[in-house]
């Protein structure tokens, strides 16, 4: 049906009402995109300071602040971008293993299983997430100094799963709770043990859910930059966060470095939305029992 | 070939007793029908022949083996669920061959047991469907298609028709019929539906919390309940219940007046049981005087519902009554229907165990049909 044959049908009234919405709309679109755009060409521009403009149209198209961010060489000419986008990956990556690894196991214990103790540790796992991790810190620091993981991308793992893992429980809970049991009895007539009814039916079943929860596991530890900045110190063990942030600070304000640093932190985790939308978009539980 | 026995099974959940003691023999090829009202545990006794509980008491047998302690897939058995459960992520074809796979049969097998499953049940041209596209219809036949695969030597059913709209209902019934003549299999069949009950069962089973109240051919259950409960569960509409009192060789209440043969013992309050098609309306002296509140035609049949009542407006209870067409054009609201007893059921007031079934032969000669 064509949007055409549409208004020809529709009274004059709620084409005035559709034309208002479309407005609307629009002008939703141009507010959330807008600033988007103009980072995007303050990146792609020349010059070093932003001069005030309305449009975001780059001044001359130019890639010279991504070659800087990228390129850019510590004082005895090690490639520091290289280091610290392996720092951000490899922290963010392991975050995301250790969190499904852990708490997988895990949420399907509580979703299944009754046990002693279930609903006490539950609740204090719950507990522990009422504080943001920052007021952990100093604890933190303390302990990481203590087993000698001060200033390492493990020991930053470590402060990261703690946050990670009790969300990933909570999520991977849900889903397992959302999934009929009777999927895996069905299984287990069919002649699969405990263990392979979870691996077999329980885990495919779950599979959007574990994207997801995975996702935002990277992307949590992709973004974070309080913890990071606290416990790393030496500049080639940097996340990609402390690096932008090193743009934007008072004496060695870069913005256009800023803005290619912001874009190239960015493309990483639109593509991994990209590569797992389909696990987002449908759930694959649907189907399997009736309803 | 394969029997099942089950033996002083009994099983709690959350600590109430859900199974007490039940006694059962499934004879090998036999389908029985497990029926009881909502709650009485049947889903709990499949589930616990099916190894999905364990037992508090009792045993399990299937065929000469001792099954009680195995778990599920020692167990040998097919199992349909009313939900259908089939594994989301897999094909209908990955569905059917699952429990093969499982069992790491020979790739050519697998892929002749699901040609040979898939056509016996229409399926093949969904074999590469997911369980999400498809109708409940389909489902429910990749359903079943599941457990056949695997030949397992005892099938359990817990309703599985129940999410069925009532044409496909019909449809798959005879279908599960014609199934087990040609599958030869021992079946344990799980309904609240009566149709599915009666023309489904070998023999029937009917269960109420957590016993086994009758057992027997579907037939002669219909006919000879042993019990109040179960001839209320039986039938449709439902047999009629009014407390009568015996003096003599009468069974009197308001608007009732029945003759008794006089040699037949009853304690003296009895629960008359009179099916809505056992009565017939007359213009002669009657046993029951009846007061129409609604009727209900449907072409092929048509109920009164109304009370029976003496003039007084005395009632002992509620009535339906099926009318023959002659009746149903005077049949109207508050018309006063005089109806003659061809069948009833007496039973003890206090334990509400069937006493006795009476026919009657005309007013005059009334006898006894069936004591249990
Ligand atoms: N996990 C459980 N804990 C406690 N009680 C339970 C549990 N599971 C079932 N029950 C109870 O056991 C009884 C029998 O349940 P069951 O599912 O066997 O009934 P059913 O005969 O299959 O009923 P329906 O016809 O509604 O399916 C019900 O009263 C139910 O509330
Ligand atoms: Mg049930």
């Amino acid at each position: 049906m064509s949007a055409r044959e549409d208004t020809a049908r529709q009274p004059r009234g709620s084409a005035i009402r559709g034309a208002l919405v479309h407005a609307f709309l629009i002008a939703a679109v141009v507010f959330a995109v807008y600033p988007i755009l103009w980072v995007i060409a303050l990146a792609f521009s020349e010059s070093v300071v932003p001069e005030a403009r309305a449009l975001p149209l780059p001044t001359n198209v130019s890639l010279d602040h991504f070659v800087a961010v990228i390129g850019r060489t510590d004082g005895e000419g090690r490639w520091m971008f290289a280091r610290q986008l392996w720092s951000s990956a490899f922290v963010s990556i392991m975050t995301s293993v250790v969190a499904i690894a852990i708490a997988t196991p895990a949420a399907y214990a509580l979703s299944r299983f009754e046990f002693v103790g279930k609903d006490a540790s539950v609740k204090s796992l719950l507990a522990t997430q009422m504080f943001p991790g920052v007021a952990a810190s100093v604890p933190l620091y303390l302990l990481l100094d203590a087993i000698g993981l001060l200033d390492t991308l493990s020991g930053l793992v470590l402060v990261y799963a703690t946050s990670a893992v009790p969300f990933a429980l909570f999520q991977l809970r849900g889903a397992f709770d959302a999934i009929p049991k009777e999927l895996e009895e069905a299984a287990m007539v069919d002649g699969a043990t405990r263990f392979g009814a979870f691996v077999r039916v329980a885990l495919p079943a779950a599979r959007p859910a574990l994207a997801i929860t995975a996702l935002f596991a990277f992307m949590s530890a992709w973004n974070e930059f309080a913890l990071a900045a606290t416990f790393l110190t030496r500049e080639e063990h940097y996340t990609l966060p402390i690096l932008l942030q090193s743009y934007a600070t008072e004496h060695d304000a870069n913005l256009g470095h800023f803005a290619a640093g912001a874009i190239l932190v960015s493309v990483p985790v639109m593509a991994l939305f990209y590569v797992l939308q389909r696990q987002l978009i449908h759930g694959l539980t649907s189907g399997g029992v009736k309803g | 070939m394969t029997s099942l026995s089950l033996q002083r099974l009994e099983k709690k959940l959350g600590g109430a007793p859900i199974l007490r003691g039940i006694d059962l023999d499934v004879a090998s090829g036999e389908l029985v029908v497990l029926v009881g009202p909502s709650g009485c545990g049947k889903s709990t006794l499949l589930r616990t022949v099916a190894g999905l509980e364990l037992p508090d008491a009792g045993t399990i047998r299937i065929g000469d083996r001792d099954v009680t302690l195995l778990p599920p897939r020692d167990r040998d058995v097919g199992m349909v669920f009313q939900s259908y459960a089939l594994y989301p992520h897999l094909t209908v074809r990955e569905n059917l061959a699952f429990g093969l796979t499982l069992r790491r049969t020979e790739a050519a097998t697998v892929k002749a047991r699901v040609e040979e499953v898939s056509s016996m049940l229409g399926l093949e041209k969904l074999l590469d469907r997911y369980p999400r596209d498809m109708s409940g219809g389909q489902r429910q036949r990749v359903a079943m298609g599941r457990a056949i695969a695997r030949r397992p030597s005892l099938f359990l059913f817990d309703e599985p028709l129940s999410n069925l709209d009532a044409a496909l209902r019909a449809e798959v019934r005879v279908e599960i019929k014609r199934l087990h003549a040609r599958l030869a299999a021992t079946m344990l069949y799980v309904t609240h539906d009566q149709v599915e009950a009666m023309t489904l069962a070998d023999r029937l089973v009917v269960l109420r919390a957590g016993v086994v109240e009758q057992v027997g051919a579907p037939l002669d259950i219909y006919a000879e309940p042993a019990s109040r409960f179960v001839a209320g569960f039986l039938g449709s509409p439902a047999m009629n219940f009014l407390a009568v009192r015996r003096e003599r060789d009468r069974l009197l209440a308001p608007g009732v007046s029945l003759a008794i043969p006089s040699t037949l013992e009853t304690p003296k309050e009895l629960v008359l049981g009179v099916r809505p098609h056992d009565v017939r309306p007359t213009s002669e002296a009657s046993a029951l005087s009846f007061e129409v509140d609604v009727v209900e035609a449907m072409g092929f049949e048509a109920f009164a519902y109304g009370q029976i009542k003496d003039a007084t407006h005395a009632s002992p209870g509620t009535f339906i009554a099926r009318l023959d067409e002659d009746a149903l054009r005077t049949a109207r609201h508050g018309a006063r229907l005089a109806l003659a007893v061809d069948r009833a059921h007496l039973f003890d007031a206090a334990t509400e165990k069937a006493i006795g079934r009476l026919g009657f032969d005309g007013e005059r000669q009334p006898s006894i049909e069936a004591t249990p």
